[in-house]
């Protein structure tokens, strides 16, 4: 299945860089039950990465109850304008999508 | 016309029987991901979470900052966040206490992170929230605040 890509804002701030970042993902709890009654399978995005200029420096471990198209928001340290950063998620179906933006 | 509404009814019932029996089958099995702690997500209390991944007592911290609201008008969009000015802060909890698993989401910090991160999340009830932070020498810091959920996010 196709992914929705994310939409990344990074944000130089002094010394540091503040980035934003939106996933497009359902965040299925595994709480809810269709019309049939029968539960719906959990499906969220359990891992996030984040990589400045191609060093690892967030990882992120989530459950269900993070919201369905989850927002995350971080500072890297040291970060400037025309820095990289990219994003990676990965959910427990072994979908992934990664997206990358420029500080500015 | 009676005699036809009446068999309708009953086809409806046990069309609604074979339903909830389905709901009771036993939920499909959870993908596991590598580096994904699935005892922490599944437990149930602060306390539960930090002995499975490890961690020490816990001790409340003014250092540790909570950003939450007081009221959350809907409870499958909770702003939280979590800063702490403290140093070698490697990793931030993010805990609902009455949701069905109490962990939300948990960060591990490089030392090029700033120890504040925010995201959002759902709520089933009004709960308390917190925040923990955990120190390079294993240090276990929280702050805690209750948010009163005016729409549940859980239900469905």
């Amino acid at each position: 299945m196709a992914t929705d890509p994310m939409r990344i804002r990074a944000q130089a701030q002094g010394s540091n860089a503040i980035v934003r970042v939106l996933m497009m993902h359902e965040m299925e709890t595994g709480q809810r039950r269709d019309a049939a009654g029968k539960t719906i399978p959990a499906w969220h995005i359990s891992d996030v990465t984040a990589q400045h200029n191609g060093k690892t420096v967030l990882t992120a471990h989530w459950g269900p109850a993070v919201s369905k198209n989850p927002f995350l928001q971080f500072t890297v340290k040291g970060a400037k304008a025309g820095d990289k950063v990219v994003v990676t998620w990965k959910d427990n179906r072994g979908e992934s999508r990664t997206d990358e933006a420029v500080v500015a | 016309m009676n005699r036809q509404r009446r068999t309708a009814l009953q086809h409806g019932a046990s069309l609604a029987g074979l339903m909830l029996s389905l709901g009771l089958m036993p939920g499909v099995a959870r993908a596991q991901a590598a580096g994904f702690n699935r005892a922490a997500f599944d437990a149930k209390s602060l306390a539960d979470v930090l002995k499975a991944i490890g961690a020490g007592t816990p001790a409340e911290s003014k250092d540790i900052n909570l950003q939450a609201p007081d009221i959350a008008e809907n409870g499958a969009v909770v702003p939280l966040g979590a800063s702490t000015t403290l140093a070698g802060v490697k990793r931030i909890l993010l805990l609902v206490e009455k949701n069905p698993n109490a962990l939300a989401a948990a960060f591990d910090l490089s030392d090029s992170i700033d120890a504040n991160v925010a995201t959002r999340v759902k709520m089933g009830q009004t709960s308390n929230v917190y925040a923990v932070a955990i120190t390079a020498d294993n240090k276990v810091l929280f702050a805690q605040k209750e948010v009163k959920v005016t729409l549940g996010g859980c239900g469905g």
